[in-house]
């Protein structure tokens, strides 16, 4: 009874939330769009009008290649923002982690104030700073922009991280011959890896599906599978091929969720 | 040639002077303590011997080398920590593996040293265990044999037995005992506890405020306490103001508060008309029934006031007449011939003329 009231509401939380809203979307990627968008009825159907399901939208995806080099250059677009991020925010963080601990609440703080204004506005002022350098509407443009939305995404975990580490385990590592550089790649860095990995999930996901940002600042021909999902759902009004795009990319970042897990142990066990 | 020397050497934190002057010399393959309580300057010491601090004045010198240019990284020095400061991402053989890596040994060689130190600190089983698998003692056993793998000229441990449970740290004892014996590498044991202290040095350097009181071998420094702190702080001890009211024939009389004379070895220097106290170790008086006659010149008698039964010994807390108060240790090692004593029984305290110092500091 104890252990329903504890695991009962998050798991009734979860149901509601996120499975059922899933299985909707699942079931709403096998079925046809109907006359003014949306969905088309499963029953009843007026005459000449589509009506059950289907698996057209899949089809569609899978015999033109358009898609696939979408989903690629989306993901690539992600894993370099995330990487870059990385690069970035790793020294931010290591700063403040080791800044006296009366500074660091400030430092945080400035790192997530731009959150204080608008996305918007914060993305159409890269406009006014590219346009003049003539940058604006290019993938560079685009990854600018990523950068420096998702970047407190990769500081706030890295430095949680980093702030724990136990200091005396450098001063161990200097006493026992290590320069400045062993004791951050053999020390620092392999602890600091969960927050490498949280960081890089909470940027390589939303990048995954943001639209705004490449619509704002990549032009109309640089287009991400964000932008295809929101203009299906939008644009065409095609309720169900937008499903099944999301479904699509769920299920290619589980794929690669699933491999770098297996990566990890099987790194692990080796080690 | 002494391995390393201490010139002099003084550290300020602002008004702080946590270590003032303090000079000695550490032969090589010794087992040298650095004892005090917390804030002595103990730690800083140490701190500066293995290169995280350095010193406002004077040298710490290493094999005829000053070392002030020297990094921690670069200094022949390993340290064994007090949290031991073992890498929680690195098994137990990587762990020991470190320093030889960083000192750019071959493969095979890190392997083999690796397992010599596993065994020689019988943990060849665990080699592939994470620190937080192991139990403290294993723990402090993993952090030795890392800071003693590479062949350290001196190692340095910081309160290494301070989180470990006491049977456990007797255990420890005489494992380190035995391990610096049989690697032969000069140890500097920084602690506060005066028993592992006296158990484990070869010398002892007793330190308070930042200056050392005394150095010498643990039984010179239990035995002859230089002065009021040392006879203090290591051990147990009764002191009672006293004042020397002549000098004899490598004696001194002392008029001790309201008890009458007592008779004690005397120090350099002694003369009559000094005040001080005069310190004597509770098993050197010995607790009779009155009726006992003794031929110790410094007898007097009491009452039993409280005792504390510890099993090997008992602790007598006897008041005499004019209110003193004595503890006198009696040992229980003969059942039936040691006797006990209840509280309020009369009894007589007494010890010989050698027993017992005046301290006049």
């Amino acid at each position: 009874m104890t252990r329903w009231l504890v695991s009962g509401p998050p798991f009734l939380f979860l149901l509601v939330f996120f499975l059922v809203p899933s299985l909707i979307m699942v079931a709403a990627s096998f079925r046809y769009p109907g006359e003014f968008g949306a969905l088309a009825p499963i029953l009843g159907a007026a005459p000449g009008e589509d009506a059950g399901l289907t698996a057209e939208n899949y089809q569609v995806f899978f015999s033109d290649s358009i898609y696939a080099q979408i989903f690629l250059k989306s993901f690539g677009v992600a894993a370099l923002t995330t990487l870059v991020c990385l690069v970035l925010a790793y020294p931010v963080a290591l700063l403040i982690a080791r800044s006296p601990k009366r500074h660091r609440d400030l430092m945080v703080l400035l790192c997530v104030l731009p959150f204080a204004s608008n996305f918007l506005v914060r993305v159409y002022a890269w406009m006014i700073i590219l346009g003049p350098f003539d940058l604006l509407f290019s993938r560079f443009a685009v990854i600018v922009g990523m950068v420096y939305v998702h970047l407190p995404f990769m500081i706030l975990p890295l430095y949680t991280n980093l702030e724990k580490h136990d200091p005396t385990l450098l001063d161990a590592a200097q006493d026992l011959g290590a320069n400045a550089w062993d004791r951050f790649w053999r020390v620092t860095f392999p602890l600091s890896l969960p927050g490498i990995f949280s960081g890089s999930a909470l940027v390589f996901i939303p990048v995954l599906g943001m639209f705004a940002i490449p619509e704002i600042l990549g032009g109309k021909d640089d287009w991400l599978v964000g932008n295809l999902i929101k203009e299906s759902f939008l644009g065409t009004r095609d309720w169900p091929f937008g499903s099944m795009l999301s479904i699509m990319l769920t299920v290619a970042v589980l794929a690669i969720a699933g491999l770098a897990t297996w990566l990890a142990q099987k790194g692990m066990s080796r080690a | 040639m002494a391995l390393l020397e201490i010139r002099n050497v003084t550290r300020r934190f602002g008004d702080f002077v946590a270590v003032d002057d303090v000079s000695f010399a550490v032969n090589a393959g010794e087992f040298f303590t650095l004892l005090g309580p917390s804030g002595c300057g103990k730690t800083t010491l140490l701190r500066m011997i293995a290169g995280f601090d350095l010193p406002d004045d004077g040298a710490i010198v290493l094999d005829g080398v000053d070392l002030k240019d020297t990094p921690p990284e670069k200094r022949p020095i390993h340290t064994v920590f007090q949290s031991y400061a073992l890498f929680p991402h690195m098994t137990v053989a990587q762990n020991i593996a470190f320093p030889l890596k960083m000192a750019g040994r071959s493969e095979s060689e890190i392997r083999a040293k690796v397992q010599e130190s596993l065994e020689q600190v019988k943990l060849a089983e665990k080699a592939g265990q994470f620190p937080h698998e192991l139990s403290g003692g294993q723990k402090q056993r993993v952090a030795l044999a890392r800071g003693l793998v590479n062949r350290p000229r001196l190692l340095l441990l910081d309160e290494p037995l301070g989180a470990l449970d006491a049977k456990l740290r007797e255990q420890m004892q005489f494992e380190l005992i035995r391990l610096q014996r049989e690697v032969g590498v000069t140890f500097v044991f920084v602690t506060h506890a005066q028993s592992e202290a006296l158990a484990l040095s070869h010398r002892i350097a007793v330190m308070n405020k930042g200056r050392i009181e005394q150095m010498d071998e643990p039984a010179r420094i239990y035995g002859n306490p230089r002065n009021r702190f040392v006879a203090d702080f290591i051990g147990n001890v009764n002191m009672h103001e006293a004042t020397v009211k002549s000098v004899e024939d490598g004696r001194v009389k002392l008029a001790l508060g309201g008890l009458g004379e007592v008779t004690a070895p005397a120090r350099e220097g002694a003369r009559a008309g000094q005040s001080g106290v005069f310190v004597i170790r509770p098993e050197q008086v010995s607790i009779r029934a009155v009726a006992d006659a003794v031929a110790d010149p410094n007898q007097f008698d009491g009452t039993v006031n409280d005792f504390l039964y510890i099993g090997d010994v008992t602790t007598y807390l006897v008041d005499l007449q004019d209110g003193t108060r004595l503890e006198a240790l009696l040992a229980n090692s003969a059942p039936g011939r040691a006797r006990f004593f209840e509280v309020g029984d009369r009894v007589r305290l007494s010890w010989k003329a050698e027993a017992g110092a005046f301290l006049d500091s």
